[in-house]
């Protein structure tokens, strides 16, 4: 395989959300809005792409038996770093992400990527696998973010395009679940076209 | 790839110490480094809050209360403009959100009259609940140049004079909660002095 399907694979063949269904607990949770789930996909690109060059690093040090909570202690390192970043000079995402930032240490697609990929392979292309799948898994949120976003509240990225009674559901906890089921169905119907 | 270190106990032992040493190291590095801009966004923060409820101060002093129905004190801060006093914003809460806890800054004109209201943090319904807040609605308005002790401050469900928000009864609720606390304890400390 080479780097650039290396690295595009998790755009739509492997999407974390929409073919491998990792990581939906904050998916679900926090797209309420295409700018939630863009920050919130960063942060999460920001925490694999740093956690699979270090495991990647570190893979014939670390013996088998105790590689998970090696990788665990790697992982939550860096969330803790992002989440004091973000508190410091982006209040305001902070506050709208909350409570998802420290869950990002349990995101099966970190740890997932750590442990399939990272451990297995060299530095280029782990530092590959983390940007693609990270990536794709913004692009999935602010997607998700967006529709939602969208059809709840009449606007994309804040600035308002409708007017007049929206589907309020959709910025609920149910919408989520309707929305991430059209979007993974109309990805599937591509994916076999 | 390189063969993996074997996994004894020496070995396990030694490998948890070394990734555990360097994760606390990094952290307590990036903690320091934000420390003071977290301190300073929070700082900001209620500044901000303090600045909308209350119409102008140059100085501000802060003072924790006990609440007047015995619960989790509050924080008065004391505005005053050339050395006459200006009002005091108060940060109370409530625990009757329709999620739980709200908190928000009500200021009180030196007569006794709110000046205004903002919300600090609340977990309530995006697209409902969430309309206690100046920038999303203008429900709050109708608090302003109210005084608590001549206006019924209950939803007209209740039997008071506030309108609720359509479909967010509970929220509306909790909001006048929070402000009848913050007037009860803003009341009392009066009467203490």
């Amino acid at each position: 395989m080479n780097q650039v399907q290396n690295f595009t694979k998790g755009f739509i063949k492997e999407n974390p959300v929409f073919i491998l269904l990792l990581g939906l607990c904050p998916t679900l949770g926090v797209t309420t809005s295409a700018i939630n789930g863009l920050g919130m996909g960063l942060a999460t690109t920001f925490v694999l792409v740093m956690s699979n060059i270090v495991v990647s690093l570190v893979r014939d040090f670390i013996p088998d038996k105790v590689r998970i909570p090696s990788f665990i202690v790697v992982i939550a390192s860096f969330v803790t770093i992002v989440e004091l970043t973000m508190q410091a000079y982006t209040p305001g995402l902070f506050d709208a992400l909350g409570l998802f930032i420290p869950l990002i240490v349990v995101n099966c697609l970190v740890l997932g990527r750590a442990e399939a990929f990272a451990s297995k392979n060299n530095l280029w292309s782990s530092f590959v696998d983390g940007a693609g799948m990270g990536l794709g898994f913004a692009f999935a949120l602010a997607l998700l973010g967006a529709v939602r976003e969208l059809l709840g509240s009449g606007a994309i990225f804040g600035i308002s395009l409708l007017k007049g009674d929206l589907m309020l559901v959709f910025v609920l906890a149910p919408g989520a679940f309707i929305a991430l089921g059209y979007l993974v169905a109309i990805l599937n119907k591509f994916k076999k076209a | 790839m390189a063969s993996k270190r074997e996994s004894s106990f020496i070995n396990m032992v030694v490998t948890l110490f070394i990734v555990a040493a360097v994760a606390a190291l990094a952290l307590g590095g990036v903690y320091t480094v934000t420390k003071e801009p977290i301190a300073l966004a929070k700082k900001k923060k209620l500044e901000a809050a303090i600045k909308k409820v209350l119409p102008s101060f140059d100085n501000i002093e802060a003072v924790n209360v006990a609440s007047a129905d015995g619960g989790d004190s509050l924080q008065f801060y004391f505005a005053s403009k050339e050395g006459q006093a200006a009002g005091v914003a108060i940060k109370s809460y409530t625990m009757m959100g329709f999620s739980g806890l709200i908190e928000i800054m009500v200021g009180f004109n030196e007569d006794g009259t709110i000046s205004n209201t903002a919300v600090l943090t609340t977990k309530e319904t995006p697209g409902l609940g969430d309309k206690l807040d100046k920038k999303k609605s203008d429900w709050p308005d109708q608090f302003v140049g109210k005084h608590p002790g001549t206006y019924n401050l209950l939803v007209t469900k209740d039997g008071g004079e506030v309108d609720a928000i359509t479909a967010a009864t509970i929220s509306s609720r909790a909001f006048c909660d929070a402000v009848q606390r913050a007037y009860d304890t803003y009341e009392k400390q009066k009467g203490d002095k």
